[in-house]
């Protein structure tokens, strides 16, 4: 298979030689023979018919998975198994000679790999370490006593005479024999066990000892074939030893290397924030690196790959990015599933070769009930002695499981082919047994072990959610073991975690992981992070349906008061019971989780309704996503919006803003329906505008602000380094209302533009009023700086649509003195030195405009947000710089 | 495990197994530890002694499961009360749950009093209650400086939020127990060695 890439390599670089040599020659007349159309199949042969072994082998995953029966009954290697058999045949029968099959090459270099490294990244770390203990016995002690005592008992068997004598093989040769067939195979297991969703620690034991007992496989293999090959007579005892001593060199640098290159692809992935794309290449690359390093040295692939998987992805998690761990995790098991499909394919077409192999029926069944047999015995031993050890013991029905459990795979097989003839005269007889034993143990077991688990009720699986208790108590507990074993004295194994653990913390990590990634690396708070971001997927379905389904039904009041009732007092039900702050983004530092939030809310406002953006508030508001990538589509979202609700403007406006006589204060008011929003979308005239924008501001702003800001800033007053722009309104407002002798207007101050006043700076802004300028004060709020640019683009690009509308403004706004010049003459006298009029003169206003508007309605809600007004006066504490800015703000309005 | 054999060394050794469940040679071995912590042979333990156990330095918790030994702000804990405290820690065996005699009161190593030696360590002001504040404290020593107050505080709301369910914002021992009966904790609160 390589070669045959190699040469597919070497194609083009011929070609491109070969032609420029020809164009001299023959420049006035085409080539001979020019053929329009060639065909070349020999150049794409090989791998063309791997992608179509490949194809054939998905499109036959397709097919059993179109039945839930059939895969819910038959595990899919047995299928696999089954079609590879009688693919085979159709082969066989059509090119009569067995072509494809599974080649050890292929095997250990391609499709290996793959699998290990699945499973070995993918492993659950902690579990595996909780039960190592048990998993190094097996796959270690278990192994070598499947070896031995398989091998000897065959050799037995032939002494008694049960084995036709044709079959030439002496005890080195059972030995050998017994060392392939006695593994326990990574993927045949991980192939049935994954279906048949034992309880973990079961399906760490069985899966962790295949995977760890490559190995011991391994270096049995190689000592027993060096030994057949040198002949029984010439081993000496030194090489008993260095069979012994190759073990661990075999095992330990297997481990070591793997570990090597998962440190290796930790560092590297720290410096790839430029360079995200290359990211899952790279854990590809490196531990395809450390599977070849080891076999290059002969030392234990498998384990290495493992061990380069376990020991990794801590790290390699942290730094990458998330999609890029997203590639890498369907990268990985699209790889894994291909490989796994392609191997049980091979086995089964493999078999089908019958030029290989050499039946004997004493020697089959011996093997098949020796490996049955003391596989089983040395589970009950050795869990036996371990469950002497061990804090939960392993029960009967464990044992059961794990002795049926024990599959053997492509793994025996390629090794198996890989005997030389030559040496092992009776390696056509081992390769039908091992075929055998495969196919039985892959199809009958595997077809069986799932019934049996059922009947014998083993305990299952079972998935539930993380919760943060969960996971806070766990550290909890692993904090009080620790402690508790400190005062025993006794260093058992939750000392050494915790050890391990400080070293990894203080140092590893600060080694192998971004900064950024370090910082806010723990679990408890990966939990809280991926519990939000549950919550804010529910929601966005959930808020998606609803803004769906209410869209119709919305514009009656009565139901939307009740909704926002209940969710105020939701609201309240909580922040009273936890005296906490509900509203997390606040607490946020990372600013982008905000932005992300704004979007979201984005969305909700743009449907016009109210309710859900509350319940949003609610619910789930605190969702944090560190991604700076975010940001800019934020904008585009933002954009998107601005420009969506200047269009519906555009439409009302022609209709309604007329019928305005209330300039600002809608905007700020309450979200009303689209008649109340038209309504509002009066331009503000001069000074007089502004006064009227405050002053509305002030009776009806303040309660949406109460309720906004109840719902998530008030609670965190604490916080006071940070200006709000938006609360600084509402505290404005709270504190004219309040104190009426505050001087609530003083000397402006600069502040740096804000959204907020931009927007309203746009004449038309005002109308649309509430959305609009809702959500931009809540883009101050949390994006103070950032986001100023977007905005400003946003802003700039709104005007540009908006010319007409803005051609009108000014008509418009020259409407509106009339009736309020009558009203409120004074008003822009106050403006500059008492704000006290202004602030209660414009609740008549308010309420004038209201009347006129006909959306009374939201007097109700008004008064159902009353309890929170009084709740809030006391908080407002916060300095005068905000509200400065806001009069500032006003004057500018106006003066547009 | 009943058999008496001679064991001049402990007093009240039996009561005090059949107190604990220890076996034997726990009791021993943790009479030899106790001894060894008593740096002065004064017969008890004091704060000192426990807090120079260097590991427990290190451990978020060591502070407060030191204090778990001292109930009642006593200043000193004698061997009973040292055993007392590590027998919550005691693997759960067959026969402890087969030999339930419902007058006894509950085997200091039952799931209940397992949760409930965590539980204390929690609600430090022994109101019954986690509250926020409280799950705040602890928040903080386990989490690390990573991560900010700010968003500790939200972690905290949110754990407090999850488990509460009478709407009181705190979580009692109830409420904690329900929270965690998905894990298992006899596996997870036990050390083998304290058989």
């Amino acid at each position: 298979m390589l070669r045959a890439a190699l040469s597919l390599l070497a194609l083009p670089l011929a070609g491109a030689a070969e032609e420029p040599t020809q164009k001299p020659e023959s420049p006035g007349e085409p080539p001979p023979g020019l053929e329009l159309f060639r065909w070349q199949w020999h150049e794409v042969e090989a791998p063309y018919l791997v992608a179509l072994w490949i194809l054939v082998a998905s499109l036959a995953k397709i097919v059993f998975h179109l039945s839930r029966k059939v895969t819910s009954l038959v595990p899919e290697s047995c299928l696999l198994i089954l079609l590879g058999l009688v693919l085979g045949g159709i082969v066989l029968a059509v090119a009569k000679k067995a072509e494809y099959q599974l080649e050890p090459g292929t095997f250990f270099l391609f499709l290996l790999p793959p699998i290990v490294l699945d499973s070995g990244y993918f492993m659950p770390s902690r579990l595996f370490f909780d039960n190592l203990g048990a998993i190094l016995t097996y796959a270690v002690v278990g192994t070598l006593w499947n070896a031995f005592t398989t091998g000897a008992a065959l050799w037995g068997l032939q002494q008694a005479g049960l084995v036709a004598p044709r079959v030439q093989a002496g005890l080195l040769d059972f030995l050998l024999f017994g060392s392939l067939i006695s593994a326990v195979d990574p993927v045949a297991v991980l192939a049935v066990f994954e279906e048949v969703h034992v309880n973990e620690t079961l399906f760490i034991i069985v899966f962790g000892e295949s995977l760890l007992n490559d190995a011991v496989t391994v270096v049995l293999y190689k000592v027993c074939n060096s030994f057949v090959e040198m002949g029984s007579a010439n081993v000496q005892a030194t090489d008993y030893l260095k069979g012994v001593a190759s073990l661990f060199v075999v095992s330990l640098g297997g481990a070591a290397v793997g570990l090597v290159f998962a440190f290796l692809l930790a560092l590297t992935t720290r410096f790839t924030k430029r360079v995200r794309i290359i990211e899952p290449l790279l854990v590809f690359l490196l531990a395809y690196a450390a599977y070849l390093t080891a076999e290059m040295a002969s030392l234990s692939a498998i384990l290495a790959v493992t061990m380069c998987g376990l020991g990794c992805k801590k790290y390699v998690e942290a730094n990458i990015s998330h999609k890029s761990r997203t590639t890498v995790k369907y990268t990985m098991k699209t790889l894994a599933s291909c490989a796994e499909t392609v191997i049980f394919m091979l086995l089964g077409i493999s078999a089908v070769d019958s030029s290989k192999w050499a039946w004997d029926s004493g020697l089959v069944l011996g093997t098949l009930i020796f490996i049955l047999f003391f596989r089983a015995l040395g589970v009950v031993l050795q869990t036996w002695v371990l469950n002497q050890f061990r804090l939960v013991p392993l029960d009967k029905i464990d044992q059961v499981v794990m002795s049926y459990g024990g599959l053997r795979g492509a793994v025996a097989f390629a090794l198996v082919i890989l005997l030389d003839r030559t040496k092992v005269p009776a390696k056509d007889y081992f390769v039908a047994t091992t075929i055998v034993v495969v196919f039985f143990t892959v199809i009958v077991q595997g077809l069986t072990i799932k019934p049996l688990v059922k009947w014998l009720k083993v305990k299952r699986s079972e998935h539930h959610k993380p919760t943060l208790n969960q996971e806070l108590h766990e550290h909890t507990f692993d904090h009080i073991l620790a402690a508790v074993e400190d005062v025993v004295g006794h260093h058992g194994y939750h000392y050494w975690r915790d050890r391990w653990e400080q070293f990894d913390k203080k140092y590893l990590s600060q080694l192998l992981m971004r900064r950024s990634a370090y910082r806010i690396r723990d679990q408890i708070w990966d939990v809280y992070y991926r519990l939000n971001i549950r919550d804010a997927i529910s929601f966005v379905d959930q808020g998606g349906h609803v803004l769906s389904s209410t869209g119709l039904t919305l514009p009656s009041m009565p139901s939307r008061n009740s909704v926002a009732e209940t969710s105020v007092t939701n609201l309240l039900r909580r922040e009273s019971g936890s005296g906490a702050c509900l509203d997390l983004q606040v607490i946020d530092t990372v600013r982008s989780g905000r932005d992300r939030e704004d979007a979201v809310m984005h969305h909700l406002l743009c449907g016009g309704l109210y309710k859900p953006r509350r319940r949003y508030k609610a619910s789930c508001s605190r969702h944090f996503i560190s991604e700076d990538a975010q940001e800019r589509q934020d904008k585009e979202v933002f954009q998107q919006n601005m420009k969506r609700r200047l269009e519906s403007f555009k439409s009302t406006k022609h209709n309604i803003c007329f019928t305005k006589s209330k300039p600002r204060p809608r905007k700020t008011g309450r979200r009303k329906d689209g008649v109340a929003n038209a309504e509002a979308t009066n331009g503000k005239p001069g000074d007089l505008g502004f006064q009227d924008t405050a002053a509305v501001i002030l009776t009806v702003e303040s309660e949406e602000e109460e309720e906004e800001s109840d719902s998530s800033e008030t609670e965190k007053e604490d916080d006071e380094g940070i200006i709000f722009v938006a609360r600084a309104t509402s505290e404005v407002l709270q504190e004219g209302k309040v104190s009426g002798n505050l001087e609530v207007c003083p000397s402006p101050r600069i502040i740096p533009p804000s959204p907020t006043c931009a927007e309203k700076e746009l004449p038309w802004k005002s109308g649309q009023g509430d959305l609009a300028v809702y959500v931009s004060s809540e883009t101050t709020k949390i994006v103070p700086v950032d986001m100023q640019t977007g905005w400003n683009q946003s802003i700039s690009s709104l005007e540009s649509l908006a010319s007409p509308p803005c051609n009108q403004a000014p008509i418009l706004t020259c409407l509106p003195p009339h009736p309020r010049g009558a009203e409120e003459p004074q008003a822009p006298l106050h403006l500059p030195s008492d704000p006290r009029p202004s602030f209660a003169f414009p609740p008549s206003l308010a309420k004038a405009g209201r009347s006129r508007s006909e959306s009374s309605a939201d007097l109700p809600q008004q008064q159902e947000l009353q309890p929170l007004m009084g709740h809030k006066d006391h908080i407002h504490l916060s300095p005068g710089t905000a509200t400065s800015h806001w009069c500032i703000q006003f004057n500018r309005g106006s003066r547009l | 495990m009943g058999s008496r054999s001679s064991h001049a060394a402990i007093p009240d050794a039996d009561s005090i197994r059949r107190e604990t469940g220890f076996s034997q040679a726990s009791l021993l071995r943790l009479h030899h530890r106790f001894r060894a912590l008593d740096r002065n042979k004064k017969g008890y333990l004091s704060r000192m002694d426990l807090q120079q156990i260097g590991a427990l330095a290190v451990n978020p918790l060591g502070d407060r499961i030191i204090e778990s030994f001292f109930p009642d702000g006593s200043q000193q804990v004698d061997f009973p009360g040292f055993v007392r405290v590590l027998a919550h820690f005691r693997p759960v065996e067959d026969e402890d749950t087969e030999t339930q005699d419902p007058k006894k009161p509950e085997p200091l190593n039952s799931r209940r009093n397992k949760l409930h030696y965590a539980f204390q360590l929690y609600d430090l002001d022994r109101d019954g209650k986690i509250s926020r504040h409280e799950m705040l404290q602890v928040l903080r020593l386990m989490v690390g400086v990573q991560v900010t107050e700010e968003q500790l505080e939200n972690i905290a709301d949110r754990t407090v939020q999850e488990a509460d369910e009478d709407g009181d914002g705190a979580v009692s021992f109830v409420e904690f127990t329900k929270s965690l009966e998905k894990m298992d904790v006899e596996q997870k609160m036990s050390i083998r060695i304290l058989k």
